[in-house]
């Protein structure tokens, strides 16, 4: 995937933990934090941002024009698999804007679920387009609202403009089965991926 | 609620750490597991409350967002506070290889096989 390669790396075999790394991404509301919490244990993390051009005139800071941090909250979850290895789940903030700037979420992950709302299909755009040009592998899920129409998963992905290889899984994040199926379509979709780049190298 | 504003606590985030930052800190991943040493604070150091409750809670190993998500406080002063206990030799920080810079099929199919059986 991307070729930085930091000095933590020359950590491995001291203790042997390992850690998977997986993100949740989509739009506001579109059942982010419901997913982490089917499968572990939510819990809350904030951080300090700093505000860039980009925010001002989109966030009113009239009154307060000194503030040059923002906070940033989102749900995170750790999963112990077994002794040694621990899978954190991740949902991104829901404020793209801001989640891009912290590019710290996506260095070192396994890749994404982003979740896709088909009466806002426009709000997950933006967390496509990120993993697409990062390279990291991701799957789309989505997640099914009462109320809205049901869509072929093929029409999904000409709307999405997907590649061929991306999965698309029909889920309700709210059940624990199908949150984890999301899961592991992820985690078979990087099996396949990575598979044949061992063998005959970085090709597309 | 899938997202929220947090207003946060009434000081300012960084007044724990007197002001300072932990740009320069780049031994504390998000998922680096953080472990109490067991070495006492030598007794000229004067450590804040949030530092011995952060080093009290290593006892169990947590992750640098576990720490933040225990005790409420934003990940960049948490990593100011860990910085202070690590350079005393109070606890040691190990970063976990992440998979994805190493994937391995094995350990894929490992990650799998423990999702179906949660």
């Amino acid at each position: 995937m991307d070729s930085m390669r930091s000095d933590g790396a020359t950590d491995i075999g001291m203790d042997a933990v390992m850690a998977v790394k997986i993100l949740v991404a989509g739009g506001f509301g579109v059942g982010k934090t419901t997913l982490v919490g089917a499968v572990s244990e939510i819990r809350p993390l904030r951080t300090e941002e700093a505000l860039t051009e980009k925010s001002i005139g989109v966030d009113d800071t009239s009154g307060v024009e000194g503030k040059t941090t923002t906070t940033v909250a989102m749900d995170f979850g750790r999963i112990t698999l077994r002794t040694g290895l621990s899978l954190y789940l991740f949902g991104t903030p829901g404020q793209d804007r801001f989640w891009f700037m912290w590019d710290e979420l996506a260095q070192g992950a396994l890749g994404a679920v982003v979740l896709v709302d088909t009466r806002r299909l426009g709000d997950c755009f933006a967390s496509i387009d990120y993993f697409e040009r990062r390279g990291l592998p991701f799957i789309v899920g989505v997640n099914c609202f009462e109320g809205a129409q049901v869509y072929d998963t093929e029409d999904v992905r000409i709307a999405l403009d997907l590649d061929d290889d991306v999965p698309i899984v029909v889920c309700d994040v709210r059940e624990r089965e199908s949150a984890k199926q999301a899961l592991i379509t992820l985690v078979e979709h990087v099996l396949l991926t990575t598979r044949p780049a061992a063998t005959v190298g970085s090709a597309l | 609620m899938d997202e929220e504003w947090v207003d946060g606590p009434v000081v300012r985030p960084y007044w724990v750490t007197g002001g300072r930052t932990a740009d320069d800190r780049d031994d504390l991943d998000l998922v680096a597991v953080v472990r109490a040493t067991g070495v006492g604070p030598p007794a000229k150091l004067l450590m804040g409350p949030e530092h011995e409750d952060i080093l009290a809670f290593c006892a169990t190993a947590p992750s640098v967002v576990e720490v933040a998500s225990q005790f409420d406080l934003a990940l960049g002063v948490v990593r100011v506070l860990l910085g202070d206990l690590l350079d005393h030799g109070l606890i040691v920080a190990h970063t976990p290889a992440p998979v994805a810079r190493f994937p391995n099929e094995r350990i894929l199919k490992e990650v799998i096989d423990g999702l179906h059986a949660l």
